[in-house]
């Protein structure tokens, strides 16, 4: 993954990169897997792998292929980044260790989920029942997101179609 | 494109399954991983390789543009639906216990019409995108 992210970085050719991302995406999905986390790996691999590759290919069949050269050095962002990165590494120091069985988050509304969702919704998977209805205010408000992503990507996109169908008339 | 009897062969072969997995992932997602996330987008990305082998065209007269705009508003207001439906029969918005007599059944009702609606959005969503890009992509040439 390390590899790939070094390349995409690295490489000029916007079609290697869009490759890679969906091959970074794939390994991503098996990190999600050995995590026991396969709802995530599942959508990541649709979502990551699959579909947003080929809309990237289909924006890069719009412009070239060729990433040009930066005008300067870009030292000023990659201090920001850094900064960014050292401040979260820092904020993850303060967090209780990864599987610690005594992590706030375990210990608060998790246990509930884990032993009463069964009998209370009659549903195996617990991340669907936590999704669909202990979180259904959550996962409604995404279902709007997802809804708000996709008319805005049809107002930015048709407008621009009208007023040129408009300038060849 | 034209010609490529091989992909022509092996899309209508494999369009089917990913088809029929979707609605296994959709409608197991109770008791394995999936749900309608995942499967609206197996349902996308089935219609947009159907695309990418028999041209936009095709896939357009399969999937119309209206029927896709019409699925990205529905699936939301599916979701909202199951709220208000919840509200009608006398509880809270979004409070699946209500919607049938044993609780629950009422969950998994409830639950079941959700996911259907995040399906249908998510995949219209997906399209729609896709058809975006493409058809932008042709119209200058």
């Amino acid at each position: 993954m390390a590899m790939a992210v070094v390349v995409v970085a690295r490489s000029r050719n916007l079609f290697t990169v869009v490759v890679l991302m969906g091959i970074y995406s794939f390994l991503m999905a098996t990190v999600l897997v050995a995590l026991d986390a396969v709802d995530v790996a599942m959508t990541e691999a649709s979502v990551g792998a699959g579909v947003s590759t080929v809309l990237l290919l289909g924006a890069l069949h719009l412009c070239k292929s060729e990433e040009t050269k930066p005008l300067r050095k870009p030292w000023l962002p990659l201090a920001v980044s850094a900064s960014a990165v050292g401040m979260l590494v820092f904020g993850t120091l303060d967090l209780p260790a990864f599987s610690d069985p005594t992590a706030p988050i375990h210990t608060h509304v998790v246990p509930r989920y884990l032993n009463e969702a069964m009998r209370e919704t009659g549903v195996p998977n617990v991340v669907t029942a936590v999704l669909a209805s202990y979180r259904g205010y959550d996962t409604l408000g995404e279902t709007t997101v997802v809804f708000t992503a996709g008319v805005g990507v049809i107002a930015l996109l048709r407008r621009r179609r009208n007023t040129k169908q408009e300038k060849a008339k | 494109m034209r010609h490529d009897l091989v992909l022509r062969v092996i899309a209508k072969l494999l369009i089917p399954f990913i088809l029929l997995f979707a609605l296994y992932v959709q409608f197991h997602g109770d008791f394995g991983p999936g749900g309608g996330f995942q499967a609206g987008v197996i349902v996308a990305a089935a219609i947009i390789f159907y695309a990418l082998i028999y041209g936009v065209e095709a896939a357009r007269r399969a999937m119309p543009d209206s029927l896709v705009e019409i699925m990205l508003a529905g699936g939301v207001l599916i979701y909202a639906g199951v709220g208000l439906v919840g509200l009608g029969l006398g509880g809270n918005y979004l409070d699946y216990f209500v919607l049938d007599t044993d609780p629950v059944q009422g969950q998994h009702r409830g639950i079941f019409w959700v996911e259907i609606g995040v399906a249908v959005t998510v995949s219209g969503v997906m399209l729609k995108i896709f058809y975006m890009f493409a058809s932008r992509g042709r119209d200058p040439e």
